[in-house]
């Protein structure tokens, strides 16, 4: 259901890679692989409709993704390099609002159950600054288990995860994806996920 | 709306924790103020000429200080990419941001400028008019410093550039905003002065929230 | 050539822009000094005398054509900012960006000039009237345009929020002069204002008309010239740029 037809990314002057093509149906999930520097979160990041391709175009259900398709973004889902965490928040009320954001409607027993599920309780009330890293990584993952989003777009998800918490997010995914979402990851490591394939840049 | 309002709740819950923030504006534009009669004079007619002007250029500087952490914060952790990507359009985030930082940084400064304005030997009526000015002012100056703050986005020199690309768009709200204030007290009334600010504000509501996310998505990409 | 319509859109890009830009130059140059040594000779011994001025406002036919062109370039700056904004083409963007301090040098000889038609005149180096304070506030438009993008690493990046200045000030420019009018006009204080030049002659229209267009000649020649600059640096990295022959020097 997401495909992309030539795509070329240009950084700077250094053209990162040029007339890409790939496509995720239902069921699927891709593994994005290449070195340092080799383009992987340029293309995440195109996918994610936050940069524009030099070449090339992006396709969600046949329709291309624009910059202001609300449609496309109501079905993905995104982490970056970053956390996205507000620091000074709590880590129920960072899922709160990434909730009204998204338009959903939050059910606070349900977030309390995610976070709970993902080695959490007892740090729901803390502001997330306090948190280790591991445990930030974590609150992403009760997001990503909370929205109900088809298509998840992941930058190198398991950065900062202890062996516990990949073995989680695997899980996850591998769930996602036998239900029909799809998925397409970064990451330097094997991943203990079936199926899949791989996009090398 | 939702969103609008959930964003404005997130930003003002953040201030509430870090309280620095909104009190920086504030004394700034205290001492900022008081400056003037000092190196002056403390004439009360004299005062009186240039209080309007002294005012709002002092509101104006305050509201500067604070437009960097309009957007910076989020976009150093990753939300304000969030954001982009939300369902929600861009525009209506960025509004609630623009909202959040004017109950911030410029609704106190319409709250104590009277007080200020006593200093100067205003009469209450020149308060009033002053205090209309400045609520009808300051969010135009929070409309127009977005754009200006989206622009420079993690930008060298950020804060010198901001106040190079901002402070001439702010000229007509310093001269309708002052000159209000100076009308009213030479007996001609401020009707004039404010419906032009009001006017300015009505077409900064409408297209800053639309040039400042353009500017955010040119700094996402 | 088979085809007789020259097709313009081949000239959008860098590639086939830069030695079109190389011919027409020298071009632009002619023309300015042509129209310059005629506008200069009416301006300074065809023009009479002013009853009031005496020589001095002679300055005149300095000051208002840097102060349209001043104006002029700042709309064809933003003109072509939003052409490169919207059809994302480097090029047009590239013009906006070698405009930039041609403008901003017009826009700072007419603050010059005003200041120099002051002192003579009314015995102070600047006149807070309007046009001069508009003209020295699109001064500083131009300032932060080009601050803006000189701290913008990325060119695509700079390109793109130089437009959205560009565009902003654009809608502003006609705001802040009708502001600062109607502040000129409260503040009846110094009845000095360089709009009350003198009584215009034919000749002395001429003048200034001719000395526009030299400056705009001017302009255009020295746009070419930095623009073609700009070309060779953004695409250094490209093939037809290695090829040139001031390249392989």
């Amino acid at each position: 259901m997401l495909s992309a037809h030539g795509l070329t990314c240009v950084r700077g002057d250094r053209r990162l890679f040029a007339q890409l093509d790939l496509g995720v149906s239902p069921g699927e999930w891709l593994h994005v692989r290449g070195e340092n520097g080799a383009g992987k979160t340029s293309l995440l990041r195109l996918l994610a409709g936050l940069s524009q391709p030099a070449e090339g175009e992006i396709r969600w259900c046949g329709q291309p993704i624009k910059a202001s398709d609300s449609t496309y973004r109501q079905n993905l889902l995104f982490f970056g390099h970053h956390g996205a965490l507000k620091e000074d928040l709590t880590a129920l009320e960072n899922l709160g609002f990434s909730a009204a954001m998204d338009g959903a409607t939050f059910a606070e027993a349900e977030a309390l159950k995610a976070l709970y599920q993902f080695g959490l309780k007892g740090r729901e009330e803390l502001p997330v600054r306090v948190l280790s890293a591991g445990q930030k990584r974590r609150v992403m993952l009760a997001r990503l288990a909370l929205r109900k989003a088809p298509l998840w777009v992941l930058d190198e998800p398991f950065t900062a995860l202890d062996v516990k918490a990949v073995d989680l997010l695997s899980r996850l995914i591998t769930d996602h994806v036998a239900g029909g979402g799809m998925a397409v990851l970064t990451s330097h490591q094997t991943m203990p996920i079936p199926g899949g394939r791989v996009v090398q840049l | 709306m939702n969103a609008l309002l959930a964003v404005m709740r997130r930003d003002l819950l953040m201030v509430m924790r870090r309280k620095s923030e909104v009190l920086t504006a504030l004394f700034f534009f205290v001492i900022v103020s008081s400056l003037f009669p000092l190196g002056i004079g403390p004439e009360p007619v004299l005062l009186r000429k240039i209080a309007p002007g002294v005012l709002w250029v002092g509101a104006l500087l305050a509201t500067m200080l604070g437009l960097q952490r309009m957007f910076a914060a989020d976009h150093a952790d990753g939300t304000l990419e969030q954001m982009a990507i939300s369902p929600t359009p861009l525009v209506v985030l960025v509004l609630g941001k623009v909202l959040a930082h004017w109950l911030v940084s410029g609704l106190p400064l319409v709250l104590i400028a009277p007080v200020l304005g006593l200093q100067f030997d205003l009469d209450t009526e020149a308060l009033g008019v002053l205090m209309l000015a400045l609520l009808l002012g300051t969010p135009l100056l929070s409309l127009i410093g977005a754009i200006g703050a989206a622009l420079t986005l993690g930008v060298r020199g950020g804060g010198v550039l901001l106040s190079l690309l901002v402070l001439p768009l702010y000229v007509p709200a310093l001269i309708f905003g002052a000159g209000a204030v100076e009308s009213h007290i030479s007996g001609l009334g401020a009707g004039g002065h404010l419906s032009l600010l009001a006017a300015l504000l009505t077409l900064a509501a409408f297209f800053a929230p639309w040039a400042a996310t353009a500017a955010l998505r040119i700094a996402l990409e | 050539m088979s085809n007789r319509l020259i097709n313009w859109f081949k000239f959008a890009s860098p590639a086939t822009f830069y030695p079109l830009a190389g011919k027409m130059i020298p071009l632009f140059w002619t023309l300015a000094a042509a129209f310059g040594a005629v506008g200069l000779w009416l301006s300074f011994f065809v023009a009479p005398t002013d009853a009031t001025q005496g020589e001095g406002y002679r300055i005149i036919f300095i000051h208002v054509p840097t102060s349209w062109m001043s104006m002029f370039i700042y709309m064809v700056m933003a003109g072509w900012a939003a052409m490169g904004l919207s059809l994302n083409a480097r090029l047009s963007s590239m013009m906006a960006q070698a405009l930039a301090p041609t403008g901003a040098l017009m826009a700072f000889l007419s603050l010059w000039t005003g200041a120099f038609w002051g002192k003579p005149m009314w015995g102070t180096w600047w006149v807070w009237d309007a046009r001069l304070t508009s003209e020295l506030i699109l001064f500083f438009l131009y300032l932060g345009f080009m601050a803006l993008q000189a701290s913008i690493d990325d060119p695509r990046r700079a390109d793109k929020a130089g437009a959205i200045v560009a565009l902003v000030g654009v809608v502003n420019v006609p705001i802040i002069y009708f502001s600062v009018k109607w502040w000129n006009t409260l503040h009846q204080g110094a009845s000095v204002s360089i709009n009350k030049s003198p009584a215009m002659v034919t000749t002395m229209l001429w003048g200034m008309l001719l000395m526009a267009l030299c400056l705009w000649m001017y302009s255009i020649a020295m746009a070419l010239t930095r623009v073609r600059a700009i070309i060779l640096e953004r695409e250094s990295h490209t093939d037809w740029v290695k090829q040139l022959n001031e390249v392989k020097a």
